[in-house]
C-alpha cells in the first residue's frame, strides 16, 4: 500500500460571503498523478492556493505526509515539501533562465552558504555557486530547456516559461508538485512533449504530481485519479475514465 | 584570444580604477601637493559613491523606493562625530586612526539599527507607500537630533566635529570605497543577491519558491543603512561641525539622482554617476552664487525628468536602441547582446537594470485585495 503524501479534510474557504471552495475531501498517494479539473471559477486554483499557504482556508485541514501544514505560511510550506506553478505565469523576469533556476535551489541543505561567506568571498561560496549551477543545469535539461539556459526569462517564448515555472519549482525538490494549467497555451506538438516530460519528471525526481488542466485529452491521458470539481463543491471523485463519464459531470461541462 | 574576451577581468575594472586613483591621488595627497579644493572634491566624491552604492543595493536590486538615506547617513554623522569627539578628549593625539576607525564602527552599527527598524515596515508596505514612510523617517530622524538638548548633539548649531587627518582623509574615504563595493558586490554576487533580486522581480513567487522574504527585505535595509552609516561618518571627519540641515530631503534627493542616473542595478553606474554628479555640483557652486545658488536644487529636478522622459519617450526609441551601449559594443564585436555569458565564468552578471517607473509605480493596491472571511457558520 503506497504511501498518502496530500490528505485535505473538508476544506473550505470563503471570500466576503462567496463559497470558492467547500467541503474538499481528497487523498493522494505516493508517485501518483492526480488531476483537478472543472469549469472556469470552479475554484481549483483556489484549492492551490490554499495548500501552497496564499490563503488561510476558513474551514478544515489539509496534511503533508501526516504533518498538518493548514495555516502555515508559503515559505514554510515550501521547505515542507509543496511546490508549485502559477496560472498567471510568474517568473523572475529580469535574471536568466539558469538563475531562476538557482533560485529555487536556494534552501536546499547541501547549498548551505552563510551571508558573510559569500561576502568575503570564502573558499565554500565558490564550492557552493559551481555545485548550485551544475544542479540547474542538470535540472533545466530534464525540462529541455539547456540550451537557453543564459537567457532572460523574460524572452522565452510562452510554451518554455511554462517549462521553466517547472524547473523552478522542481529545485525546491518538493514532495508534491502543483502544475496550475501547464499547458494552457501551448500548441498540440508542445502539450505532447510536456506530458513526455511530466512522466519523466515523476520518474527521476520521485515526485507526486497534482495537476489542474482544461485540456481532457491530456488529463485523460495522464491522470491515474481525478476531482472534479464545480461551483466549490465536488461533483465526482475517483479514477479518471469513470469520473469523466460521470452524468453530473458531464452535465456541468456541457451546460444544461 | 576568445579566452582572453570572456575573462574575469571585466568585472575587476571598477576595483582596478578606483584602486589606481587611489594610488595617484594618495602619491601626491602624501606629498601634500594637492591643492584643497581637489582633495575636497576627493572626499565628497568617496562620500557620495558609497552612499550611491548602498542606496542602489535597496532601489535597484530589492526593487523598494527609499527616500531617507540621508537620514542614515545623518545617524552615522551624529554618532560618529560624538563618539570621535569623545575619544579624542580621552586618548588625546596620536590614535588618529584607531578613533577613525572606531567611530566609522559605532556609526555605522548605528544606522544599521535605524535600518533593521525601518526594514520592519518595508515588509508589510510597497511602492510609494514605503516612499512615504521613508522619507518621513529622513525628516524625523534629522530633527530629533536638531531638538535634542544642546549638551547632548548641539542642538541646531551643530555637533562639534573633529578634523584631522586633513590632506590624506580622502585616501581612507577611497579605500572605504573599494571596501564597500566589494562587500556590497560580493552579497549581489552570491546565491543571497539571486534571492534578492527574485523578490524585486515577483515577491509571490519568491516566496513560494520558499525565499524568506523577510529575512531578505531586513538584511539588505540593513546593510544599505550600515554603509550609509560609515559614510555618515566619513562626511563628519571632513567637516568641523555636523549640522542638521546638511541632511535635508533634497540630499535623499540627490543620492536618489544618482542611482537612477546610473542605472539601478548597476553599481559601476552608481559610481560613476556619483562622481559626476558631485563634481557638477561642486562647480555649478563655483558658477551659481549668492541668489542663484537656487538653481543648484533644480538640476536634480531637471536630470530625473530628463532621465524618465529619454527612457520611456516613444519618439526616442529607435535612438535608444541605436545609443544603447549594449547595441555599441555589439558593433564594436566584443559583446552579444543576445548572449548573457555568465555560465562558465565564476561569477555573477548583476541582473539587467529595471526602469525608474518599474519602482516608482509598483502595485500600490495591498498584496492581496480580499482576504478570506474569518470563519463561516455551517448551516444546519
Ligand atoms: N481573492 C479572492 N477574492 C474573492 N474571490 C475570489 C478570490 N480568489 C478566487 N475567488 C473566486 O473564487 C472562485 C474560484 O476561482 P478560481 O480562480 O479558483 O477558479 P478556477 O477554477 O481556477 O478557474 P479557471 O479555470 O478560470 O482558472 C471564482 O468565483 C473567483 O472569483
Ligand atoms: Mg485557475
Amino acid at each position: 500500500m503506497a504511501e498518502t503524501v496530500l490528505k485535505i479534510e473538508n476544506l473550505g474557504i470563503s471570500f466576503g460571503g462567496l463559497k470558492a471552495v467547500q467541503n474538499l475531501n481528497l487523498e493522494i498517494k505516493e508517485k501518483q498523478l492526480y488531476g483537478l479539473v472543472g469549469p472556469n471559477g470552479a475554484g481549483k486554483t483556489t484549492v492551490f492556493n490554499m495548500i501552497t499557504g496564499v490563503y488561510k482556508p476558513t474551514t478544515g485541514t489539509f496534511y503533508l505526509c501526516g504533518e498538518n501544514l493548514t495555516g502555515k505560511s508559503q515559505e514554510t510550506i515550501n521547505h515542507k515539501g509543496i511546490a508549485r506553478t502559477f496560472q498567471n505565469i510568474r517568473l523572475f523576469n529580469n535574471m536568466t533562465v539558469i538563475r531562476n533556476v538557482m533560485v529555487g535551489l536556494h534552501n536546499q541543505p547541501e547549498y548551505k552558504c552563510g551571508m558573510f561567506t559569500s561576502m568575503l568571498r570564502l573558499p565554500r561560496h565558490f564550492k557552493v555557486e559551481k555545485a548550485m549551477r551544475q544542479r540547474a543545469k542538470e535540472i533545466l535539461e530534464v525540462v529541455g530547456l539547456l540550451e537557453e539556459r543564459n537567457s532572460l526569462a523574460c524572452n522565452l517564448p510562452y510554451g518554455k516559461q511554462r517549462k521553466l515555472e517547472i524547473a523552478r519549482a522542481l529545485a525546491t525538490s518538493p514532495k508534491l508538485l502543483c502544475l496550475d494549467e501547464p499547458a494552457a497555451g501551448m500548441n498540440p506538438h508542445e502539450t505532447q512533449e510536456l506530458m513526455d516530460i511530466i512522466r519523466l519528471i515523476r520518474e527521476q525526481f520521485n515526485v507526486t504530481i497534482l495537476l489542474i488542466e482544461h485540456d481532457m485529452k491530456f488529463v485523460s491521458g495522464l491522470c491515474d485519479e481525478l476531482t472534479v470539481l464545480n461551483f466549490g463543491t465536488v461533483l465526482a471523485q475517483g479514477e479518471t475514465k469513470e469520473a469523466l463519464q460521470d452524468p453530473e459531470v458531464i452535465r456541468a461541462y456541457i451546460g444544461g | 584570444m576568445s579566452k582572453f574576451r570572456n575573462v574575469k577581468w571585466k568585472q575587476y575594472v571598477a576595483y582596478l580604477l578606483l584602486i589606481a586613483a587611489t594610488c595617484y591621488f594618495g602619491f601626491f595627497g602624501l606629498q601634500r601637493s594637492l591643492d584643497r579644493i581637489t582633495t575636497i572634491l576627493l572626499e565628497k566624491a568617496a562620500v557620495a559613491m558609497i552612499l550611491a552604492v548602498s542606496l542602489n543595493l535597496v532601489v535597484g536590486f530589492l526593487g523598494e523606493l527609499s527616500l531617507g538615506h540621508a537620514g542614515f547617513m545623518c545617524v552615522g554623522a551624529y554618532l560618529g562625530a560624538k563618539t570621535a569627539v569623545a575619544l579624542t578628549a580621552s586618548m588625546g593625539p596620536g590614535n588618529e586612526l584607531v578613533i577613525l576607525l572606531i567611530s566609522l564602527l559605532v556609526g555605522g552599527v548605528a544606522a544599521a539599527v535605524c535600518g533593521v527598524v525601518i526594514g520592519l515596515p518595508a515588509l508589510r508596505l510597497r511602492g510609494d507607500y514605503l516612499a512615504i514612510v521613508t522619507l518621513a523617517f529622513g525628516e524625523i530622524v534629522r530633527s530629533i537630533f536638531e531638538n535634542l538638548p544642546d549638551e547632548m548633539f548641539g542642538g541646531s548649531l551643530g555637533q562639534q566635529a573633529v578634523r584631522y587627518i586633513r590632506h590624506h582623509l580622502f585616501i581612507i574615504g577611497f579605500i572605504l570605497v573599494i571596501l564597500t563595493l566589494a562587500i556590497i558586490q560580493n552579497f549581489i554576487r552570491s546565491k543571497h543577491g539571486r534571492a534578492v533580486t527574485s523578490i524585486r522581480d515577483s515577491e509571490i513567487a519568491a516566496r513560494a519558491t520558499g525565499i524568506n522574504v523577510t529575512k531578505y527585505k531586513l538584511m539588505v535595509f540593513t546593510i544599505s543603512a550600515f554603509f550609509a552609516g560609515i559614510a555618515g561618518v566619513l562626511f563628519s571627519f571632513t567637516q568641523n561641525k555636523v549640522q542638521p540641515t546638511t541632511f535635508d530631503y533634497n540630499y535623499s534627493i540627490e543620492i536618489l539622482v544618482m542611482v537612477v542616473l546610473g542605472g539601478m542595478g548597476s553599481l559601476n553606474g552608481s559610481l560613476i554617476a556619483a562622481l559626476l554628479i558631485t563634481y557638477l555640483n561642486e562647480q555649478l557652486q563655483i558658477v551659481l552664487t549668492g541668489d542663484l545658488a537656487v538653481l543648484r536644487g533644480l538640476m536634480y529636478a531637471l536630470v530625473m525628468i530628463l532621465l524618465v522622459i529619454y527612457r520611456n519617450a516613444p519618439a526616442l526609441k529607435v535612438f535608444r536602441e541605436k545609443a544603447s551601449i549594449k547595441n555599441l559594443l555589439a558593433k564594436l564585436k566584443t559583446h552579444d547582446p543576445s548572449k548573457i555569458h555568465d555560465d562558465e565564468a565564476s561569477w555573477d552578471r548583476v541582473p539587467t537594470k529595471i526602469m525608474v517607473d518599474e519602482v516608482l509605480s509598483v502595485d500600490i493596491q495591498p498584496q492581496s485585495p480580499y482576504t478570506p472571511d474569518k470563519q463561516w457558520k455551517e448551516e444546519k
